[in-house]
């Protein structure tokens, strides 16, 4: 048996991309919170459906910004997919610009959804959806900031220079958890966007 | 570990791992012992990060909780052994009763098989550690913060107090205004964090962690257990950590989830709560279910019968028991084709446990049982766990739970299932691995003396619950009037009770004795045939001193079974000695894929334990500064955490400068 198993093949030592256990880690991770939203939104649907209050009862949502930020949100994982690319090809000045770009992106999304928060007229207290509307927006601009959080300190290690070609699961896993904030909102935005206007 | 990564540079990045053996004593495994040992005294006390060191701190923590919660029990039967008691008042029943369930079902069932699955999972996986070091002494400190947190307010008189599973609107603001169900709510949340990094560090540790050849058919059932109940917490905890926080939002900011003048659903709460509930309770009893599959065969001296088929019930039955929460809520009012369904799922749902009691039952009487203290425990346990699994099935049926809903015959059902399914196969279990956790053997006699005690006490105890229950004594009642007819059970409950904890104090007292003066073990006491009793007991820090190649389900008894082609390796394998190291390989064959770099003993967990505990508090008592300033120390603690670092390889070596100081 052990003559079997007796490796000649050179094994990669550490942190090695999709074989790192951190890669193993978040997606995880991924899983669990997914069912957090899995809940929220079941939580939304659930009251939703028994309500006998008007629903939305501001009447339909205005499209044009959340879509727009939508778009701004799913932007900024491009240029972070672009970034981890531009590593694997030695291309580490472009990753930098791309990091940065995908952060600035992400802040865009955060102050525009501040705004869409202060310009309405009813706060978490106010009505039923008033609290599953806060809620679950900030559930999801809690994650991300978080995701900024971790871009940043992603753009300041690739500008430190402690990532090339061979080593950079960093990249690999922190990009992957932005990329799932930005799925997650794509449920969110359906939900409270898109689903008033099917009933 | 700095010299070897200087010496050869190019070793850093991808190397041939080697091959060797490493026989205690020698040059290689004084080295091994070197790097993987902790620092003496108070130090790698906190920063500790070995999966031993880890699993045996669960294992005490859980087991104290275990008591706490037994003491609460004892109190309480005090108080119902005879009619019309005055020793507790109404509101201080009501609290006993919501921390007992609290602290067994929370704090003492599932930890307490963390503690298992933690110091034996990477010994029987053939691995050094855990996937996530740092992260399992993450998830133990913010365990033991959350266990505190949760008794903060018992103290006060200020428990929780609405029952374990915390219905609303009891436990809203308008029927509870004191802390006792904020503490509830958000030290909920705290244990969850710490029940979910546990569970992703189990998952992954299955996946990557295993020795070379242990494919996925050759673990052992404990680990299909506890990987079944892992995977079921990623998905389940977030669903009650929601409802308690929409909770403690509704009563600290007034939202209105749970509000039903605002068109808020208590039943929301109820979907909530079980949808997790549910397959809490199979989390935790699968893996004490594997603790007996593995444990019991070693007494019957042949392997367990129909292991493909204990492993995929595990399974089914844990995917079935996403699928049944409803039968929680049967009189809660809802449709009745959902009563039906979700009534006829709660009956499928003994089949899986039908078949693993088949299997042990075939594999008592297959073998040639030896009848020492763990045996007793496991063969008990089939019995307990025959009788409360048909009470269940009897509850399943709707008719009859209409009738015996909120009776004791549930508190009997549900005792015979937990202690039953988790607390004989516990102790069994530390009967069984004590030696290998400790070095030395628990005593025989005072061993078969607690195990008698404990199962004539625990059914003379709770047998006749299901009398009670059928005569219509409700659950939860903190006294009944002597003309009810219920006082006969009553008495022989209590002192069926206090029997019972006799046998654990005669257990407690066994391990006391044995831990000073029990007879020194050989690594394999029992002649079992799981790799972890290849190794020294207790087994030295860094676990294999080379990582073993794996041929069979069986590795140690290979030479009378005869199972596979090959011979399992396990003096002769990867040497793995530059830092902390291990290997990782592939999901599902095992086959060598990353040599894994692990981390330094740090005290980066325990701080942000402490700190998440602490912002916890400040929301607790509404110090927004303080929670916002430990917010802050948690996000700090992450960072330095997760910083990359050369030792690990987790970013580029940087030759040039690579006689300087290993960073970090
Ligand atoms: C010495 C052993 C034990 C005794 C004497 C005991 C006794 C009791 C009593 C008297 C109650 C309250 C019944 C009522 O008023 O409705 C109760 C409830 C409960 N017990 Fe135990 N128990 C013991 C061990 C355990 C263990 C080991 C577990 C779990 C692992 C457990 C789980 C529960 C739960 C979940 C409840 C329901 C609490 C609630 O109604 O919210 N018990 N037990
Ligand atoms: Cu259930």
């Amino acid at each position: 048996m052990a003559e079997a198993m007796q490796q000649d093949k050179p094994l990669p030592v550490g942190s090695e991309g999709k074989r790192s256990g951190g890669w193993w880690g978040v997606l995880a991770l991924i899983v669990t919170e997914g069912s957090l939203f899995g809940y929220l939104l079941f939580t939304y649907f659930y009251l939703a459906s028994q309500t006998e209050q008007h629903w939305p009862p501001e009447g339909l949502p205005a499209l044009a910004v959340p879509g727009m930020n939508t778009l701004i949100l799913l932007s900024s994982s491009v240029f972070v997919w672009a970034c981890e690319r531009c590593i694997k090809y030695r291309q580490l000045r472009w990753s930098l610009a791309s990091m940065a770009l995908a952060f600035i992106l992400g802040v865009c999304f955060v102050v525009i959804q501040l705004n869409e928060w202060s310009k309405k007229t009813y706060d978490m207290t106010s009505d039923l959806y008033g609290s599953l509307y806060f809620t679950i927006t900030g559930f999801h601009l809690l994650h991300v900031v978080v995701g900024l959080i971790i871009l940043l300190m992603l753009l300041l290690w690739i500008a430190l220079g402690y990532f090339d070609d061979r080593r950079y699961a960093a990249v690999t896993i922190g990009g992957l958890y932005w990329h799932f904030v930005d799925v997650v909102w794509l449920f969110v935005f359906t939900t409270l966007y898109l689903s008033p206007y099917l009933y | 570990m700095t010299d070897a990564a200087e010496s050869s540079p190019n070793l850093n990045l991808t190397r041939v791992p080697e091959v060797g053996c490493a026989p205690i004593g020698s040059a290689a495994e004084m080295h091994l012992a070197h790097l993987w040992e902790s620092a003496p005294g108070w130090r790698g006390w906190l920063s500790t990060v070995d999966h031993k060191e880890i699993g045996l701190r669960y294992l005490v923590t859980a087991f104290i909780f275990l008591l706490m919660g037994g003491i609460e029990a004892l109190i309480m039967r005090l108080q119902l052994a005879r009619p019309d008691q005055t020793l507790l008042t109404p509101e201080q029943y009501s609290q006993l009763f919501t921390m007992h369930g609290v602290t067994m079902i929370f704090l003492y069932s599932l930890p307490i098989l963390s503690g298992f699955s933690n110091y034996l999972w990477p010994l029987m996986l053939g691995s050094r550690d855990m996937a996530f070091p740092r992260l399992n002494a993450l998830s133990y400190w913010v365990f033991l913060f959350a266990g505190i947190f949760l008794y903060a307010s018992f103290p006060l008189g200020e428990a929780p107090n609405a029952g374990w599973f915390n219905y609303v609107p009891f436990a809203g603001l308008e029927y509870n205004t004191g802390p006792n169900i904020d503490v509830y709510a958000l030290g909920m949340v705290l244990l969850g964090i710490s029940t979910t990094v546990g569970a992703i560090n189990f998952v992954v540790t299955l996946f990557r962690m295993r020795a070379p050849g242990m494919s996925i058919d050759r673990v052992p059932i404990l680990v299909w257990g506890t990987l079944t109940a892992s995977v079921a917490n990623i998905f389940a905890i977030p669903s009650v950590s929601l409802a308690f926080f929409l909770l403690w939002l509704d009563r600290q900011t007034g939202t209105h989830f749970f509000d039903v003048v605002n068109g808020g659903k208590p039943l929301l709460w109820q979907h909530l709560f079980w949808m997790f509930g549910h397959p809490w309770v199979y989390a935790v009893v699968l893996p004490a279910m594997g603790i007996v599959s593995d444990a019991l065969p070693t007494f019957c001296r042949r392997p367990l019968v129909g292991y493909s088929a204990v492993a995929l019930s595990t399974m089914a039955t844990m995917l079935l028991g996403f699928g049944v929460w409803i039968h929680h809520m049967f009189a809660a009012g809802l449709p009745t084709l959902a009563l039906s369904f979700f009534g006829a799922a709660s009956m499928v749902i003994s089949i899986p446990s039908a078949v693993a009691v088949f299997a042990w039952i075939a594999t008592i009487w297959l073998g040639r049982p030896v009848f020492n203290t763990p045996f007793l425990f496991f063969a008990g346990f089939v019995i307990l766990f025959v009788i409360g699994g048909l009470s269940g099935v009897m509850t399943a049926a709707v008719p009859l739970d209409f009738q015996l809903n909120e009776t004791y015959f549930i508190v009997a059902h549900l005792h015979y299932v937990l202690l039953g399914i988790n607390v004989f196969p516990v102790v069994g279990g530390i009967y069984y691995w004590f030696p290998k956790f400790f070095g030395r053997m628990m005593n025989e006699t005072l061993g078969k003396w607690s195990f008698w005690v404990m199962f004539i006490g625990f059914n003379a105890g709770f047998f006749p619950m299901h009398l009670a229950g059928l005569l219509g004594m409700p659950r939860r009642i903190y006294t009944y009037a002597p003309n009810m007819g219920w006082s006969t059970v009553n008495m022989v409950t209590s002192v069926g009770s206090f029997v019972f904890a006799a046998g654990i104090l005669l257990f407690l007292v066994n391990v006391v004795i044995s831990l000073k003066r029990g007879a020194l073990a050989a690594p394999n006491p029992w002649d079992a045939p799981t790799l972890e009793w290849a190794m020294p007991s207790p087994p030295p820090a860094y676990n294999f001193a080379v990582i073993p190649f794996v041929a069979s389900r069986h590795p140690l008894w290979e030479d009378r079974l005869d199972e596979g082609a090959g011979r399992s390796s396990l003096d002769q394998g990867y040497l793995l000695m530059e830092g902390r190291e291990t290997i990782g390989t592939t999901p599902l064959d095992a086959i060598p894929d990353i040599i894994l770099k692990m981390p330094e003993d740090s005290y980066t967990p325990f701080f942000l334990g402490l700190f998440s505990a602490l912002a916890f508090t400040g929301l607790l008592l509404h110090w927004g500064g303080f929670t916002v300033l430990m917010a802050l120390a948690c996000s700090l603690s992450l960072i330095a955490w997760m910083w990359p670092r050369k030792a690990l390889v987790q970013r580029v070596p940087d030759i040039k400068q690579n006689t300087g100081a290993v960073h970090g």
